[in-house]
């Protein structure tokens, strides 16, 4: 896929392949184009050139609740919730919207999916905040209840944007492993974006890393720690 | 820890009711503008407080119902029974065809379209004379056949006009109550994913857009409704009914009533429509008062009427509970 804005090669001849249970993770430096490559995969951003396959379907020119009804689901690296809402009912209304009951106009929708909403909550480990309204979670609960909106709509790949961003180290071992025990129950395919390379390492069988737009190594963890290019460009930054 | 529900709407309408037998002809007609500018500010709250679309020409839609109503009732001496759904449906299509447009742009650029539509509207009504009578307007719409009510005991004493006013009460409280019921369903629910984050909203899979115009038929149609009835009630049909003022009059009484909550918009008409009554009986400066208090309302309690009392009985129920 490519994409340029005003001219600059934001995401410029990247092919990227992911296999159904696969845990995927695209790192590069800031500027990298992980984010934009993302939206392009999630349909936020429509590629100049290039398709995306879900299952084989080209899903490219479909708008995002499309995209979201076949299977995908994504978390945003800046919080995205409904901050007004209590935590329960943002789970809720994921559940109702993906169930196909957004246009039941006449029913209470109080019980609506309760049991399913608190399950969810309960693997979270959100289930002592549910009444509360989400905006006033911490950073990381406002996380962890945006992991939640994309597991709502029981997904089979789900895309996580910087899951980790803004944590504290501790948040983060936290995040990380419960997003490998939900991943794994539940056996999804997992895409996501990441900066904290010793994350990256830990969980991802894949990983792929972009630099000023292109793919310069893909491949097992070993492979890519082991690769000179990425050695000079990125890890060598780093360390 | 379960609160008790106030049936807020039977206790209203069952008060509402009582109006009539204070036996002043004046009061009946206050009441009665109340009831039926409850109607039209609640629709349009459904845009606002409930999906976060801002519209400036909701009084097209109000104004469509009205001609439709009048239109049938006076030339083509069509029943109430009939003319008064009309008014919903011909409203309702009107804001379909506006709304396909509308909700294709956000924020500022859906209130500029909205307003244009209603410009259109407003011109349309204004100079078409062989149906809706032009500039003129269009006058002596008839009362509906309410000779039955006659026969009842208590209203039988009752004026022409009050019985017209019970059949108003009537319907905008069932009027109400399905709204009521409208914002409590999955589909409120999905409404308010939209307000608080559209693009959330997509990706746990709602087509905002038809959300955004299914919601505005909705709200377009009950407007319409209430112009229905606010046609016969003002004995008239005149083309500033669908006038922007008219649209900024309602949206007035929503902001000062209180857009978070489901009744804020109605309590907003009920104490602009009599302010505006007393007040004006007193002073010529209606609108320099009107002004001085939403500027107060929006600094000091920008919940509107509704949200600061709603916020004062949380915090005294704490203050008992602690």
């Amino acid at each position: 896929m490519r994409k340029a804005f005003d001219g600059f090669q934001a995401v410029a001849g990247v092919s990227l392949r992911v296999a159904r249970g696969q845990i995927a993770a695209i790192i590069g430096p800031n500027g990298a184009g992980k984010t934009t490559f993302f939206n392009l995969i999630t349909g936020h951003l429509k590629p100049d050139a290039g398709a995306v396959l879900l299952d084989g379907i080209d899903i490219t020119a479909l708008p995002p609740h499309e995209i979201s009804r076949r299977g995908m689901g994504r978390s945003f690296q800046r919080v995205n919730i409904f901050p007004k809402l209590t935590v329960f009912e943002n789970i809720q209304a994921a559940f109702i919207s993906h169930r196909g009951r957004g246009l039941d106009f006449f029913r209470p929708v109080g019980q609506l999916y309760r049991a399913e909403t608190d399950a969810l909550l309960r693997s979270l480990g959100l289930a002592d905040r549910r009444d509360e309204v989400s905006g006033f979670l911490s950073h990381g609960g406002q996380k962890q209840l945006e992991l939640g909106l994309a597991l709502a709509s029981e997904p089979q790949l789900l895309l996580l944007d910087e899951p980790t961003a803004g944590m504290s180290a501790t948040e983060t071992r936290e995040t990380m492993q419960l997003i490998e025990r939900i991943t794994r129950e539940r056996g999804l395919t997992l895409l996501f974006t990441e900066h904290d390379m010793e994350v990256v390492f830990s969980i991802a069988e894949k990983i792929a890393v972009l630099h000023q737009g292109r793919l310069i190594a893909d491949g097992a963890p070993s492979v890519v720690r082991a690769d000179p290019e990425v050695r000079r460009v990125y890890l060598g930054e780093a360390r | 820890m379960t609160r008790v529900r106030v049936p807020w709407l039977f206790l209203a309408t069952v008060a509402a009711l009582f109006v009539p037998a204070l036996g002043s002809r004046f009061y009946t007609f206050v009441a009665t503008d109340v009831v039926i500018f409850a109607l039209f500010a609640v629709s349009l709250n459904l845009l606002i407080g409930y999906t976060g679309l801002v519209s400036f020409g909701h009084a097209a839609y109000f104004g469509a119902g009205a001609y439709a109503t009048g239109i049938l009732m006076k030339k083509l001496a069509v029943p109430f029974v009939l003319a008064w759904p009309a008014a919903g449906v011909v409203a309702g299509l009107m804001a379909l065809v506006a709304g396909f447009f509308c909700v294709r742009l956000t924020k500022i650029y859906f209130a500029m379209l909205t307003l244009a539509f209603a410009q259109i509207v407003w011109a349309i009504c204004f100079k078409w004379n062989d149906v809706t009578g032009g500039e003129q307007g269009m006058p002596e719409i008839p009362y509906p056949e309410l000779g039955w009510m006659s026969a009842l005991p208590i209203l039988g004493d009752w004026r022409a006009s009050d019985h017209f006013y019970v059949l108003t009460v009537l319907l905008v409280a069932a009027c109400l109550w399905l709204l009521r019921r409208l914002v409590g369903s999955p589909f409120g629910r999905i409404l308010t994913t939209i307000r608080e984050n559209p693009e959330r909203a997509e990706f746990i899979g709602v087509n905002v857009r038809l959300y955004e115009l299914i919601v505005f038929v909705i709200a377009g149609a009950f407007a319409g409704l209430a112009g229905g009835l606010f046609g016969i009630f003002n004995r008239g049909v005149f083309p500033d009914f669908a006038y922007w003022t008219k649209s900024s009059e309602v949206l007035i009484m929503a902001i000062l009533g209180g857009i978070g909550h489901f009744w804020g918009p109605a309590v907003g008409a009920l104490v602009l429509l009599v302010l505006n009554q007393q007040i004006t009986s007193y002073t010529q400066y209606w609108p320099f008062i009107l002004g001085s208090i939403l500027i107060v309302l929006l600094f000091g309690f920008p919940g509107g009427i509704v949200g600061a009392l709603a916020g004062a009985a949380t915090r005294l129920r704490k203050a008992r509970g602690a």
